[in-house]
């Protein structure tokens, strides 16, 4: 049997799950999640100012620490804390390995996801790419403002990986659940075209990939019933063979596994559930058989699989201009009438200095349903947060609106406070331009270092 | 019936939602595997867009999961331009879930009773609205 503990649902998750899970039981895979779709963008950013960066350092500090008790229990790491640089991650991990004494570790780096240079090259050498959204932009009208290109790459290279001995994979843009179907393929010997078995492997990635997401956490059956939330356990996949997994956690740490906590994950970020389609294969969520065995268990089987597509998702990200937001609370007497009040001043003031420069503009009233908007029932609050934003492509005029905006302190309605973080910085908006590419144009490549 | 009380949905259902560039998702699922008929009955794609209406949103498509007692909605052009753009509080629609499973339902008879005796002292209060209210 193999256990696979998921340990990092994104870059910024609960830094104490790492070492929970490798230290309240057995297991065999640590996986951990890095890369949302905008953490490309803020990840090139961080290289522009400094070559050596463009990787999740967390998984150095989270991950480094434990390298000694993983190198002597024999876990192995798959993670996709390469970012856009999985050799600089690679090196920074080998070089903690160095400072622990810790000798014989073999990483292995995923490449070949990174397109941008091929797009817009002349025919042949070039990749042909073509829009997932046919609502949105096409690539010429965006294109001189793209700063980056990324294809979702599977399981198929992290799995060539292990066979290669490796003790850590880092990859970079991956589909999320690939980092848990990697080593069902490795470990089971999967057939490339099993599709039912590489589908069972995809829910199971499924369920891991927003870890306590399916244990307990952001659990809306019943929140109040979740034990001991302080030490919830991320999840962990027990498999015998690659057709039927269930789903746990280490029985010391809090949490909980049941039919409502698996669910709730497996319709999470889900399009039509007969087609969910990943580089791998295209499972089909309406074949899940899932049976709740009680004590934190719940086994999955029964998922049918169709063929992988001919290709693959890339990710492309483009600047979009600029924003800013901005709050400041308001308290009784009429909070919400002032934080309205406030919201419409500061409008007026902002466009009597710059005209019309923004291409939206919103003003929430946080307390009197944000959330909700038309849909809220609620009567006057106590306390409401007006929470300004707007975007322009012109910085100058973000950076203007967050300077108004802190005037209305001394200047606008009474009862204004909790502005002490100061004054609003505009923000450069990446968005996401989806496209696809036909797969024999994209060569992902393994290389071990150390 | 003008007597009866209506339900939120919240009291035969739990959730999530999430984003997919400018798509939210939002994933109901029963709390007893025997109303999941009664939801896929009831909670069509044209009843909840009307619900969700003032949301200013597009097209609502879904999706049946007999197997995990479950539907999926696709709420389309719900997030102003997606995740990455939207000036909204709630940037990825973690919120939809919640807002639908606010929608006040009239159960016949039999099923409240049921839904009376499944959540007993835990009824949440503000589940339950009166004729009155």
């Amino acid at each position: 049997m193999i256990r696979i503990a998921a340990a990092q649902a994104f870059w910024g998750d609960w830094p104490q799950a790492p070492a929970l899970q490798v230290r309240s039981g057995p297991i065999d895979y640590l996986v951990l999640d890095y890369l949302a779709e905008v953490t490309v963008a803020i990840l090139q950013k961080q290289k522009a100012r400094d070559a050596s960066r463009g990787y999740a350092r967390d998984f150095v500090t989270d991950v480094g620490v434990l390298l000694p008790e993983l190198m002597e229990r024999g876990i192995k790491v798959i993670t996709s804390a390469g970012g856009i640089a999985p050799r600089a991650c690679a090196e920074a991990l080998l070089a903690k390995a160095a400072e622990l004494g810790v000798s014989g570790l073999r990483v292995a780096i995923i490449e070949g996801d990174d397109v941008f240079d091929r797009m817009g090259t002349p025919a042949g050498s070039g990749i042909d790419l073509s829009a997932l959204d046919r609502d949105g932009p096409t690539l010429e009208e965006i294109g001189p403002r793209l700063t980056s290109a990324h294809a979702y790459l599977g399981a198929e290279p992290i799995a060539r990986a292990l066979r290669e001995g490796a003790h850590v994979v880092i990859t970079g843009r991956c589909t999320d659940s690939a980092l848990a179907l990697a080593p069902i393929v490795y470990e089971f010997d999967v057939a490339p075209d099993d599709w039912d078995a590489l589908a069972v492997g995809t829910v199971v990635g499924h369920v891991l990939e927003c870890g306590a997401q399916s244990t307990g956490g952001n659990y809306l059956e019943d929140w109040r019933r979740v034990p001991s939330p302080e030490t919830i356990g991320f999840p962990i996949a027990e498999m015998e063979g690659p057709d039927r997994a269930v789903i746990t956690k280490h029985a010391s740490l809090g949490g909980l596994v049941n039919a409502a906590s698996v669910k709730e994950q497996l319709l999470y970020e889900i399009g039509d559930p007969r087609a969910y389609v990943t580089p791998d294969c295209v499972a089909d969520f309406t074949t899940i058989e899932l049976v709740d065995e009680g004590n934190d268990r719940v086994a999955i089987s029964g998922v049918r699989g169709r063929p992988a597509p001919e290709t693959l998702k890339v990710s492309c990200v483009y600047s979009a201009g600029w924003k800013v937001t901005g709050q400041i609370t308001y308290c009784w007497p009429e909070a919400l009438a002032k934080a309205k009040a406030a919201g419409d001043l500061v409008r007026r003031r902002t466009e009597s200095v710059l005209g019309h420069p923004f291409e939206t503009w919103l003003a929430e009233y946080v307390g009197a349903s944000a959330c909700f908007g038309p849909l809220g029932e609620q009567s006057e609050p106590e306390e409401v947060m007006l929470r300004v934003s707007a975007r322009s492509p012109d910085r100058a005029a973000c950076e203007r609106l967050g300077r108004e905006l802190v005037g209305l302190i001394l200047t606008g309605p009474p009862g204004a406070t909790g502005y002490a973080a100061g004054r609003p910085r505009p923000s450069e908006i990446n968005n996401i331009w989806s496209g696809l590419v036909p797969r024999s144009q994209v060569e992902p490549r393994v290389e071990v270092l150390g | 019936m003008t007597g009866s009380p209506r339900y939120r949905l919240f009291v035969l259902a739990h959730g999530r939602s999430g984003d997919k560039g400018d798509t939210v998702n939002i994933g109901i699922i029963a709390r007893r595997d025997d109303w999941y008929e009664y939801l896929e009955r009831e909670l069509t794609a044209d009843l909840v867009h009307a619900y969700l209406e003032p949301l200013d949103i597009g097209r609502v498509e879904r999706f049946e999961l007999p197997n995990l007692g479950a539907l999926n909605f696709l709420v389309h052009h719900a997030l102003g331009g997606g995740g990455a753009v939207t000036l909204k509080l709630d940037a990825q629609g973690k919120t939809f879930a919640q807002a639908l499973l606010r929608m006040p339902l009239t159960l016949p008879d039999d099923l409240a009773n049921t839904v009376l005796a499944h959540w007993g002292e835990r009824l949440p209060p503000d589940c339950v609205l009166r004729a009155s209210d």
